[in-house]
């Protein structure tokens, strides 16, 4: 039975933390998750084989560091998280790899390197470290470097801290390569790589009057080739595109996304429904998706007033509402990703389900990332949730969902079809079937 | 998490929501009674509407006692509670609340009377109530107050630990009723006081100066804020409270407390 993106195979499962944030490098031979510890862990794709074919692309465990730590912020008396909210990756330029990781208030970059040669011989310390005592030196000679086992080293190389006041909800790298931006509730600002102690404000919504506050920015992206346009979303549903050359400060959007409400679904609950909790350009730059609480939606760059394309992701919750205010799962945050060709969109939903939907073919599907369900290299089964009626012998009914199981984040591969969903503190990697 | 109690007895309004989807989230009496006979003796629509505020007040509060409340949660409730003012006041309902007790519901209450509670409790110790609107102004206040408070701080950061599993419990709805009445009642007289528009009262104290990078960098804050805690401004928040996910912040709230009752 084939899906929106065809079979597919169970690669790996990995157990951490609670996993809040999942990314593929630009070329897709490393997976990085950060985890509510503050931790950060890289996979690396295994190379092509000739001794091991089955084993082509998987993903192992590459390097594994502690980006932020717990800290107190004494003048105001609060804790700060070290959860990792989101991590992006530099393009390569060399040997090593850059990666920008971030919590709630301070964003930082880290280098992992590669290390697989040492240097030996050297003439002022022996071979245990010890210094030498200069006067016992005889004879000069030239360190030599010989190899070792291979060791991943993290550092970091850059801290950008004390910009936000409110909690960071997105970083963006810019296609000049040289600036990025990072939003929170209120404000973004834009930094230049080689600078910490400096940037540059270009949004700033917070009212001079905070009794005002209606509206918080949800998140926030750079257009993946114009270095000089992003678009941040909004807890209203709105999307502003600004153009950073038309003024220094961009408060005055060059285009206003919205569509308007359907007065016939109205409630109390409308409003939070359709804040919009990500945003994402697709690969070409043409479009972008936003994800709301029952919907992802497909905009042009060119049409405002309205998306080309919405897809349902769970309509049957829309009866739930209430129950899902109470319990706050209406707050969840879910992300959603393009795969490679822009062809198909994935984001999550609850039970440890997540869904695809093909732009083409109008055809979606249901998949569950779990232990239980899916042996390895077996084909994933699709789902089908029950909406009412007879409840056929492999659907589930809206009331069985489990909704403590959610998945937020998932990662497509840049262009192949290897996807990576966080179900929790598992990480799953799915990969079409070779054949 | 204490989720399917919730979820099972909001199961009811639920059904109330749906059926007025078309029709701003509720549907006639008529409909209702109709179609759902045989469950118990349905609400009108003011006290489902009325149960939903009650509903949104308690998360705001909830909001409140936490260390650094989600900003995006918080603007959207208070919006959903600034929507449902709107509404009560073109009604006319809103007149009504003052002189009406609201206890009467026969639906079971779906707030936790634990974080309700506190607020009697400290009246009960000769404390202002921080009602609805004024909890952000006495925020401050409570930043510095003698020791005295700390056996309710004590009480208080014992409580959001269990938030999580009391949360949408009803425990002894008899004797707290009481309580919940009052506490109610202290609300809703705030805001019968002030401007229909005193949910932006919510965000006066979420602050200025707090969020003034200037200020804080030159430390001013420890000054202003910390009134007779100068020496301690590191541990000046009685009513600080811990994230609920993590022991460490824990601990670290306990060492205040004791830094708190050792210096006073």
């Amino acid at each position: 039975e084939r899906g929106a993106s065809g079979g597919r195979e169970k690669g790996t499962v990995f157990t951490s933390d609670i996993i809040s944030t999942v990314e593929f490098n630009h070329t897709g031979e490393l997976l990085a998750t950060g985890d509510k510890g503050g931790r950060v862990v890289i996979f690396q794709r295994e190379q092509e084989s000739k001794h091991q074919p089955h084993r082509r692309g998987e993903y192992n465990v590459y390097s594994t560091f502690q980006s932020h730590e717990p800290e107190f912020d004494y003048l105001k008396s609060l804790e700060i998280e070290e959860k990792i909210n989101k991590i992006r990756w530099l393009p390569q330029h060399n040997a090593a790899y850059f990666l920008l990781s971030t919590n709630d208030k301070t964003v930082k970059l880290w280098k992992v390197s590669e290390r697989d040669k040492r240097p030996e011989g050297y003439n002022l310390k022996d071979e245990d470290g010890r210094l030498r005592d200069p006067s016992m030196i005889t004879t000069l000679r030239v360190p030599v470097l010989r190899p070792m086992d291979l060791m991943v080293e993290a550092t970091p190389r850059r801290v950008f801290a004390n910009a936000h006041t409110y909690h960071i909800n997105s970083i963006s790298v810019n296609s000049d390569y040289e600036t990025y931006m990072s939003a929170d509730d209120l404000r973004i600002n834009l930094w230049n790589f080689e600078i910490t102690n400096q940037s540059f404000n270009i949004v700033d919504i917070k009212p001079a009057n905070m009794e005002e506050l209606t509206e918080v920015i949800t998140a926030a992206e750079f257009h993946p080739h114009h270095c000089n346009t992003f678009v941040y979303s909004s807890s209203k549903g709105t999307i502003r595109l600004c153009d950073m050359r038309a003024s220094a400060l961009c408060d005055r959007h060059a285009k206003f996304f919205e569509e308007p409400e359907d007065p016939s679904n109205r409630s109390f609950f409308s409003e939070i429904i359709s804040s919009i909790s990500d945003v994402k350009f697709s690969h070409s730059g043409r479009y972008i998706m936003t994800r709301d609480y029952l919907t992802v939606k497909v905009w042009d760059l060119n049409m405002e007033n309205r998306p080309i394309e919405t897809y349902q992701v769970h309509d049957y919750l829309r009866s739930k509402l209430c129950s899902l205010y109470e319990n706050d799962c209406i707050f969840d945050k879910f992300e959603c990703v393009w795969n490679g060709s822009d062809s198909v969109i994935m984001t999550g939903s609850y039970n440890n389900f997540f869904r695809m939907f093909d732009r083409n073919t109008k055809r979606d599907v249901t998949l569950e990332a779990s232990r239980e369900n899916s042996k390895p290299r077996a084909i994933l089964k699709p789902r089908k949730v029950c909406v009412g009626g007879k409840r056929r012998k492999d659907e589930i009914s809206v009331d069985s969902l489990d909704f403590s199981k959610k998945i937020l984040h998932t990662a497509w591969h840049p262009s192949e079809n290897i996807i990576a969903v966080a179900a929790t503190n598992n990480l799953y990697i799915f990969q079409d079937k070779v054949n | 998490m204490g989720e399917e109690e919730g979820l099972h007895q909001t199961q009811l309004l639920d059904t109330m929501f749906v059926r007025g989807l078309k029709r701003k989230c509720f549907d006639g009496e008529e409909d209702i009674e109709g179609t759902l006979a045989g469950i118990k003796a349905i609400p009108s629509y003011n006290l489902q509407r009325q149960s939903l505020l009650d509903m949104s007040l308690v998360k705001l509060q909830l909001c409140h006692m936490l260390v650094e409340p989600n900003l995006c949660r918080s603007v959207l409730i208070a919006n959903t509670v600034r929507q449902i003012q709107e509404e009560m006041t073109q009604d006319g309902t809103w007149q009504m609340i003052n002189t009406q007790s609201t206890g009467q519901t026969s639906l079971d209450r779906l707030v936790s009377t634990d974080i309700l509670c506190r607020s009697s409790r400290e009246q009960a110790e000769g404390k202002q109530v921080p009602g609805y609107s004024n909890f952000n102004k006495d925020f401050e206040d409570d930043q510095t107050q003698d020791s005295s408070e700390t056996m309710s701080t004590a009480s208080s950061v014992q409580a959001p630990r269990n938030l999580q599993s009391n949360v949408w419990e009803m425990e002894n709805p008899q004797e707290n009723r009481g309580n919940f009445q009052k506490s109610l009642d202290q609300i809703f007289e705030t805001l019968e006081n002030k401007s229909p528009n005193s949910v932006e009262d919510l965000f006066s104290e979420v602050d200025n100066s707090y969020y003034d990078l200037d200020t804080m960098l030159t430390g001013m804050m420890s000054n202003t804020k910390m009134g007779h805690c100068d020496g301690l401004e590191t541990f000046s928040s009685p009513t600080t409270t811990t994230s609920n996910s993590n022991c460490k912040s824990d601990l670290n709230e306990l060492d205040h407390i004791v830094e708190i009752l050792v210096e006073s």
